[in-house]
């Protein structure tokens, strides 16, 4: 303590280096870190369920009756919203008060509303492991899964997690209210309230497939393609004010093209899911058009990370989270925009709908678009947390386990990816293409050894990607801890010349 | 980058922002309200429940360069014509059935949802059957018993066994029928159904 002080004199409140304990964080902030303990548990969930999913391609007895596919897939990508969701409250809950300028809103609401959501997410998922399945009535879908894929929550869920929602919309612009208005939080209290909005279209029974379907896609693509791509564009832009020292200014007006672009062709986008379920023929020319456009913002915000991060020479005051943060930038380029292209055209999505090309996809953007933000967040967390200490270069041990986790989770989503990839196009020459998509093509696409080795790999990267979290969560557990150097002072850089 | 320049400047970019996505989901309202009224059960791209009393086959439609659902004669679901009210309930027992067991976690419908089961588009019109004979009886077994009488092709991957009743069998089986009469726009593309008219 008496260390810090020195080093520091101007910075009191590194006093809380030696504590190490939460008092000297703000209520929003002791708020997110518990957001993102709970995000970090359901990350865990998500990759033990991902991983017995994926050995049963290859051995399909392993728990078969006990723990069956359909209920280790349905775990492995309800953790993974619901640990993305977390992670973007939590990561709002922790730039609210800074971006405001006053303390949060209803914290003892908020906290109540943080424990309801957690049990309720908690009673969920012992729901779906333990009773599975219901018979074919309404009560099924009201208390214990929804059969629609990744909105499977029960009804009486998705009522509670509207509520807490409201709530937590409440406490965030209710702060912002109380406190000052900027760019970045107007953008980021619009996009929440189109979010929660968009949720409610799911929230319906209906006989008609087709119709189910078609708003089934509202709340899937517009939150995944367009709500939430905002919301990490508003995080991001605070994030990068704070690890580089870039001017606000600057990152406000580049959040302003990214909405532009990401709604102007996310919105129409919506129509690449539209080919196939019944709907008019000019979704095939609509949703094409406008998915085709969708990497463009993607391109936008890659351009946006590097020239700033370029900007400043990387002289940055949280190395870790400006990594993740530019991993962010290209793993969303890659995976929402450049994978999530190649199959959007309908003249190829004909033969690529419902094949290992969307898992490929799905992957890499749902991990470089979102997972890489909430880990930088976490980064940003924990440095003040341990008492803004330092996290740039020259780290104890020369930062290895921040690098190698960096290193292990990309390669191995990567790695995963391109094995998918390469299992999708075998399926879709195989069963779609010759084999006409009837059941014995199908069957006959997963028999083929490329098929088969794509599973195997996949396999062999994941196993990678969770060395890589053990090691990442090994270093939240430990990074800043001991520290005594206080952060690195960063300062937006000059009037641009030349 | 806001120094002057009109296209640089905050303001501008502010109400891009604003203009574009406003519009942008006008333009979807409206689509959405003709694409609803389109896909109603009963008009052209989305047939009556009661289709399942018919015939349904897929074929060849030069004008649109696709194949296209074809609802043919009377052929009667486990023998027996149902009335429009009848075929509905039916067909909306399966689809809370298909909702209930999951099947979207390991089964495409539409083409949508998970790659560990074969898509249940067609599954109807699948050549696997053998023929319109059999078909009803073969599946209704596979439902009842998937363990026993998996179909597996050689995966070893069997449907587990999900406790559905009798009446839940028919469900989703008539829920099947209908499915494959939505015109998907030639999806799945090259399908060829099993031989039709009691070859």
């Amino acid at each position: 303590m008496a260390e810090a002080a020195i080093a520091n004199p101007l910075r009191p409140a590194l006093d809380a280096v030696a504590a190490r304990d939460t008092s000297s964080l703000s209520a929003g902030q002791r708020l997110a870190l518990k957001y993102f303990l709970v995000a970090m548990v359901l990350f865990v969930a998500q990759m033990l369920f991902g991983l017995l999913a994926g050995l049963q391609f290859l051995y399909p007895e392993l728990l078969y009756g006990v723990l069956d596919f359909s209920v280790n897939r349905m775990v492995h990508i309800n953790a993974m919203i619901v640990w993305m969701l977390y992670g973007f409250i939590g990561s709002i809950y922790w730039l609210v008060e800074d971006e405001a300028g006053v303390e949060l809103v209803g914290a003892k609401l908020a906290n109540i509303n943080f424990w309801v959501l957690t049990s309720a997410v908690a009673v969920v998922v012992v729901v779906y492991l333990v009773v599975q399945v219901g018979p074919g009535n309404k009560m099924s879908i009201w208390l214990i899964n929804e059969g629609r894929e990744y909105i499977e929550a029960p009804r009486w869920a998705d009522i509670g997690i509207v509520v807490c929602m409201g709530v937590f919309f409440y406490t965030v612009a209710g702060t912002f209210m109380k406190g000052r208005w900027s760019g970045i939080s107007g953008t980021l209290v619009l996009d929440l309230i189109a979010l929660a909005g968009l949720y409610l279209a799911g929230m319906f029974y209906t006989t008609n497939l087709s119709v189910d379907q078609y708003w089934w896609w509202w709340v899937v693509h517009l939150w995944v393609e367009a709500t939430w791509e905002v919301l990490v564009g508003c995080i991001m832009a605070w994030g990068l004010m704070k690890t580089l020292g870039a001017r606000r200014e600057i990152v406000t007006t580049w959040l302003y093209i990214e909405v532009a672009m990401m709604f102007g062709a996310g919105i129409l986008g919506l129509g690449h899911h539209y080919f196939w379920i019944g709907t008019p023929e000019y979704w095939l020319g609509i949703g094409g058009f406008f998915s085709a456009l969708e990497p463009i913002p993607l391109v936008a915000m890659v351009v946006h990370a590097v020239y700033d991060a370029g900007r400043h020479s990387f002289q940055s005051r949280n190395h870790p989270a400006l990594a993740w943060l530019i991993a962010h930038a290209f793993g969303n380029f890659l995976g929402a925009g450049v994978w999530g292209f190649i199959h959007t055209l309908p003249q190829i999505n004909l033969y690529t709908h419902g094949t290992q090309w969307t898992t490929s996809h799905g992957h890499l953007a749902f991990f470089g678009a979102y997972a890489t933000i909430v880990i930088a967040f976490i980064y940003i967390a924990l440095q003040r947390w341990r008492g803004d200490v330092w996290m740039s270069g020259d780290l104890p041990d020369r930062g290895w386990k921040w690098k190698w986790s960096l290193a292990l989770l990309n390669v191995g989503m990567l790695g995963m990816t391109v094995a998918l990839l390469i299992a999708g196009y075998e399926q879709s020459f195989i069963e779609r293409a010759i084999g006409g998509s009837t059941w014995a093509a199908y069957f006959e696409g997963q028999t083929q050894p490329w098929f088969v080795q794509g599973m195997q790999w996949r396999m062999v990267f994941g196993v990678l990607m969770t060395a890589g979290l053990v090691l990442l969560l090994w270093d939240f557990l430990t990074i800043g801890r001991g520290e005594t150097r206080p952060a690195k002072e960063v300062h937006a850089p000059g009037p641009h010349v030349g | 980058m806001s120094d002057g320049v009109w296209w640089a400047s905050q303001d501008f970019w502010r109400k891009c922002a604003i203009f574009v996505t406003a519009f942008m989901f006008v333009v979807l309202i409206l689509l959405t309200f003709h694409s609803l009224a389109a896909i109603t059960a009963g008009q052209d791209r989305v047939p009556a429940y009661s289709v399942i009393n018919h015939r349904i086959d897929y074929v060849f439609d030069e004008e649109r360069n696709m194949k296209v659902p074809v609802i043919g004669e009377e052929a009667p679901l486990f023998g027996e014509i149902l009335t429009e009210e009848e075929a509905k309930a039916l067909v909306d027992l399966g689809k809370l059935t298909v909702q209930a067991k999951n099947c979207m976690n390991c089964h495409t419908l539409l083409g949508n949802g998970a790659y560990y089961a074969p898509d249940l588009t067609k599954a109807w019109l699948d050549p696997g059957w053998g023929n319109e004979q059999a078909r009803e009886l073969l599946m209704t077994m596979f439902l009842k018993d998937p363990k026993t009488n998996a179909r597996t092709y050689g995966t070893n991957r069997r449907m587990p066994d999900l406790g559905v009743t009798d009446e839940e069998v028919r469900g989703i089986i008539a829920f099947l029928k209908w499915m494959s009469a939505v015109d998907t726009n030639g999806f799945p593309q090259g399908f060829e159904p099993l031989p039709q008219g009691g070859s």
